[in-house]
C-alpha cells in the first residue's frame, strides 16, 4: 500500500490547518454561508437534510486495518457510531457537528486519509477495481496507476473551478468492476505487443442523461498518462459549458462537439504538455509500484477450508456466493456483504469495523477494500484461514451470503439522509431484500444486480443495474421507475424505462411480479435475469408488471 | 381569484450543529415544528423569511414550507418536510428518538 511521504504530511497537515481557520471564521461570522460553501465542499463538507455530512475518501477503495479502526473511531467520537460506503469508495459520516470536523480531518490526516476533493467541481477520489493486485483476471494492478492519479489531481491548480465534477476509474482488468464506462474517464491498463499502456475511455456518466464512454484512444503508452489526461481535463475546462449545470459534464461536451473533435483538440493539447512532464511522473510512478508489491504469499495446506466446505452447508454457501478466484490457486478473495436482510446497503457499526480490521491484521495481511457495490472486500486470503474469517464475521452479522445476489442491492442514501434526494432508496432496498429472503428465492434466482437512486442524479447507479429503480416525487408523492437491460460492466448499458412508475407501497410487489416473470420465462437456471431479457426483450418483463394492462386490453 | 393562501413556517438548520430548526413567533429557532410561527398571509411570510435569513451566524438554508393545522398544529404537507421532522426512517436517531 502507498505511504505517505513527508510531503504529503506536511500538505495534508496545511491543508486541514486551512479549513479549520476557515471553519472557526464562517463560525465566528467573518465569512458568510456563500463564501464558506465552496471551501466546505472542497473539503468535502455537506449540509444535508438533517445535519451535515463529511465524505471521506478511500483511494481506489483500498484501506489498512489502522486506518478501518480510525474510520470506526470516529464514528463513535463524532458521529452516531456508523459509518455509509458509498458507490464511489467514499464512506460518509451522517451526523458531525460543523466545529467538530477539523478535528476529524486531523485524526485521518495521521493514517493518511483525507476529504479533499470528494465534493466540488474538481477532480474526485480517484476508484478502482476493488479486486486489485488480487483478481485471477488482472493484466495489472490499476492502483499504482489511480495514486499517480490521485496524487496529480489533488489540488491540481488548473483543475479546482471545472465546468463540473469529475470522475476517473481505472482498472487492470478486461472485466469491467470498476464501471469504468460510466465515468468522466475510463482507464483500463492493458498490454500490446509486450508493452504496457492504457485504453483511454472518455464521456460516460450515469445522472440526467447517462451515456455510456466513448473510446479516445485505443492505447496509450504508459509514460503518456499525466499529459494525456492532463490535455483531456483542460480541453474540457475550456470547452465544458458553465452556461448550464445540466449540461456542464464532460459527457455532454463529448456529445455535442463529437469524440472526433474532442480527439483532435486533446491530441493537440498533448503534444504541448509531453516536453512539460520530463519523466518526473513515471519516476514517482516506479516508487509508487514498489509500495504496491504483492504481500508474501503463505504457503501450506488448505485442508481445513475443503473440510469445512463439505462438512457445513451454511459455510459453503457462504463459500460459494461470497468468494472469488485469487491469482494464487491457495488464496481467495473474500467479499464481506455489508448488505444483511433488511439493513441499509453500505452501512456499517464502528465494532463492524473493528472487527473486520481485526480479521484483515490476523489473516489478510492487512489489506482491505471497499467495492463501489458497497461491499468490504478482504482481497488476500489464504483459504485455511476462511472458516475461521466466516465464524468472525457471523458472530458480527457480517457472513450474509448474497455476493450478486437479487440483495446485494445498490442504494444510494436517498430522501432518508440526503437533500438532493426526490425519494427515499434504503427502505425499498430492505424491503426487496426482506421479501426475497422470506420467500427463500434468493440463490434459485441466481445474479441480479438490483440499483436503486432516490433521484435523477444517479448515485445509485439505476441506468445500469439489471433492474433500476428511481425514487421521484410525483405531485407530491414517492413515485419508483423501473428500467431493465442495464450493465455496469465490459459490456456496458444503459436499462431501457418499463413503463409509468409506482407507488412506494407497489414498487417491492412489482418486483415480485418482475422477478416471477424472469423465473417463469428463463431457458434454465444457468440463464441469468439479464440474459433472459436479453434474449426475450422487454414484453414478458411489461406483461408482468402492468398485468391490468393486459387484461383491459384482452 | 387567486389561489387561496397555504400556512407556511421559515425552516432552517442550524449553522453548528445542521439540525432541522423552525422559527418561532419570537425569532428564535426551535427544533420543534410544534414551537414556530405559522403564518397566514403571503406579505407576513415574506416578511418572516427575511427576518430568518438576517440570522446568518445561527441558521443556514432559509426557505418556507407548507403546512397544514391540525388542532391547531402545524404538520408539513410534502413527504419531504415530514422526514425532516423526524430524522431517517431506517434507524431511530435523529429527531424522532431526541425529542420525545
Amino acid at each position: 500500500m502507498y505511504q505517505y511521504n513527508d510531503f504529503d504530511r506536511d500538505f495534508l497537515a496545511e491543508r486541514n490547518a486551512q479549513f479549520r481557520a476557515q471553519v472557526e471564521r464562517r463560525i465566528d461570522g467573518s465569512l458568510t454561508e456563500d463564501e464558506f460553501k465552496p471551501l466546505r465542499l472542497m473539503n468535502g463538507l455537506y449540509l444535508q437534510l438533517h445535519a451535515y455530512m463529511l465524505r471521506v475518501a478511500i483511494p481506489y477503495g483500498t484501506l489498512n486495518g489502522g486506518q478501518m479502526d480510525v474510520l470506526a473511531d470516529i464514528a463513535d467520537k463524532w458521529d452516531k457510531g456508523y459509518g455509509h460506503f458509498t458507490t464511489r469508495q467514499n464512506i460518509q459520516y451522517n451526523w458531525p457537528k460543523l466545529k467538530d470536523v477539523p478535528d476529524m480531518l486531523d485524526v485521518l490526516g495521521e493514517v493518511g486519509m483525507h476529504a479533499i476533493q470528494t465534493s466540488g467541481n474538481t477532480i474526485r477520489n480517484v476508484t478502482a477495481d476493488h479486486f486489485a493486485g488480487a483478481a485471477k483476471d488482472e493484466v495489472a494492478d490499476p492502483r499504482p496507476t489511480a495514486e499517480l492519479l490521485r496524487q496529480w489531481s489533488t489540488d491540481h491548480p488548473e483543475f479546482q473551478f471545472l465546468p463540473r465534477k469529475f470522475k476517473l476509474a481505472v482498472t487492470g482488468s478486461a472485466n469491467d468492476r470498476a464501471v469504468i464506462k460510466a465515468h468522466d474517464i475510463g482507464i483500463r491498463l492493458l498490454t500490446r505487443d509486450g508493452a504496457e499502456g492504457y485504453q483511454i475511455i472518455v464521456g460516460g456518466g450515469l445522472g440526467r442523461t447517462p451515456m455510456i464512454g466513448k473510446v479516445l484512444r485505443e492505447f496509450l503508452p504508459k509514460a503518456d498518462l499525466l499529459p494525456y489526461c492532463e490535455a483531456i481535463v483542460s480541453v474540457y475546462n475550456l470547452l465544458g459549458r458553465r452556461d448550464n449545470k445540466y449540461k456542464a459534464r464532460i459527457k455532454i461536451t463529448v456529445h455535442e462537439n463529437g469524440i472526433e473533435t474532442i480527439r483532435d483538440l486533446v491530441e493537440e493539447r498533448f503534444a504541448l504538455l509531453k516536453p512539460q512532464f520530463g519523466g518526473v511522473d513515471q519516476k514517482m510512478l516506479k516508487d509508487i509500484e514498489a509500495q504496491f508489491a504483492l504481500p508474501e504469499f503463505k504457503t501450506g495446506s488448505v485442508a481445513v477450508f475443503k473440510d469445512a466446505y463439505h462438512s457445513d452447508p451454511v459455510f459453503r454457501s457462504w463459500a460459494d456466493t461470497n468468494l472469488t478466484a485469487h491469482k494464487n490457486d491457495d488464496y481467495s478473495i473474500v467479499s464481506i456483504s455489508i448488505k444483511k436482510h433488511g439493513a441499509t446497503p453500505g452501512d456499517a457499526t464502528s465494532a463492524q469495523m473493528r472487527e473486520m480490521a481485526a480479521i484483515a491484521r490476523e489473516f489478510a495481511h492487512n489489506e482491505l477494500r471497499i467495492s463501489h457495490e458497497q461491499n468490504v472486500i478482504l482481497p488476500h486470503v489464504h483459504k485455511s484461514h476462511l472458516p475461521a474469517i466466516h465464524a468472525r464475521l457471523k458472530a458480527v452479522d457480517l457472513a450474509t451470503a448474497n455476493i450478486g445476489k437479487i440483495s446485494d442491492i445498490i442504494a444510494c442514501p436517498g430522501m432518508d439522509y440526503c437533500a438532493l434526494a426526490t425519494a427515499r432508496s434504503i427502505p425499498v432496498a430492505q424491503q426487496i431484500a426482506t421479501r426475497f429472503d422470506e420467500l427463500k428465492l434468493e440463490h434459485e434466482i441466481g445474479d441480479l444486480k438490483i440499483k436503486i437512486s432516490g433521484c435523477i442524479n444517479a448515485c445509485g447507479h439505476h441506468h445500469v443495474g439489471h433492474i433500476g429503480i428511481l425514487g421521484l416525487d410525483r405531485a407530491g408523492v414517492e413515485n419508483y421507475q423501473i428500467t431493465l437491460g442495464g450493465d455496469h460492466t465490459e459490456t456496458a448499458a444503459v436499462g431501457e424505462r418499463a413503463g409509468p412508475g409506482f407507488a412506494y407501497d407497489e414498487i417491492v410487489p412489482a418486483i415480485e411480479r418482475l422477478v416471477g416473470a424472469y423465473l417463469e420465462n428463463r431457458e434454465d437456471e444457468n440463464e441469468r435475469f439479464i440474459d433472459a431479457y436479453r434474449r426475450l426483450g422487454l414484453a414478458p418483463f411489461k406483461a408482468a408488471l402492468y398485468p391490468e394492462v393486459k387484461a383491459d386490453a384482452a | 381569484m387567486s389561489k387561496p393562501f397555504t400556512p407556511k413556517v421559515v425552516t432552517a438548520n442550524a449553522l453548528l450543529e445542521g439540525d432541522v430548526v423552525y422559527l418561532t413567533a419570537d425569532d428564535q429557532w426551535s427544533r420543534n415544528l410544534s414551537d414556530a410561527e405559522v403564518i397566514e398571509d403571503a406579505a407576513h411570510g415574506d416578511l418572516r423569511l427575511l427576518d430568518g435569513s438576517s440570522q446568518p451566524d445561527v441558521v443556514v438554508g432559509v426557505y418556507l414550507i407548507d403546512v397544514a393545522l391540525e388542532d391547531g398544529i402545524p404538520q408539513p404537507t410534502h413527504f419531504r418536510e415530514e422526514f425532516r421532522t423526524r430524522g431517517p426512517s431506517n434507524y431511530n436517531h435523529g429527531k424522532q428518538s431526541e425529542l420525545v
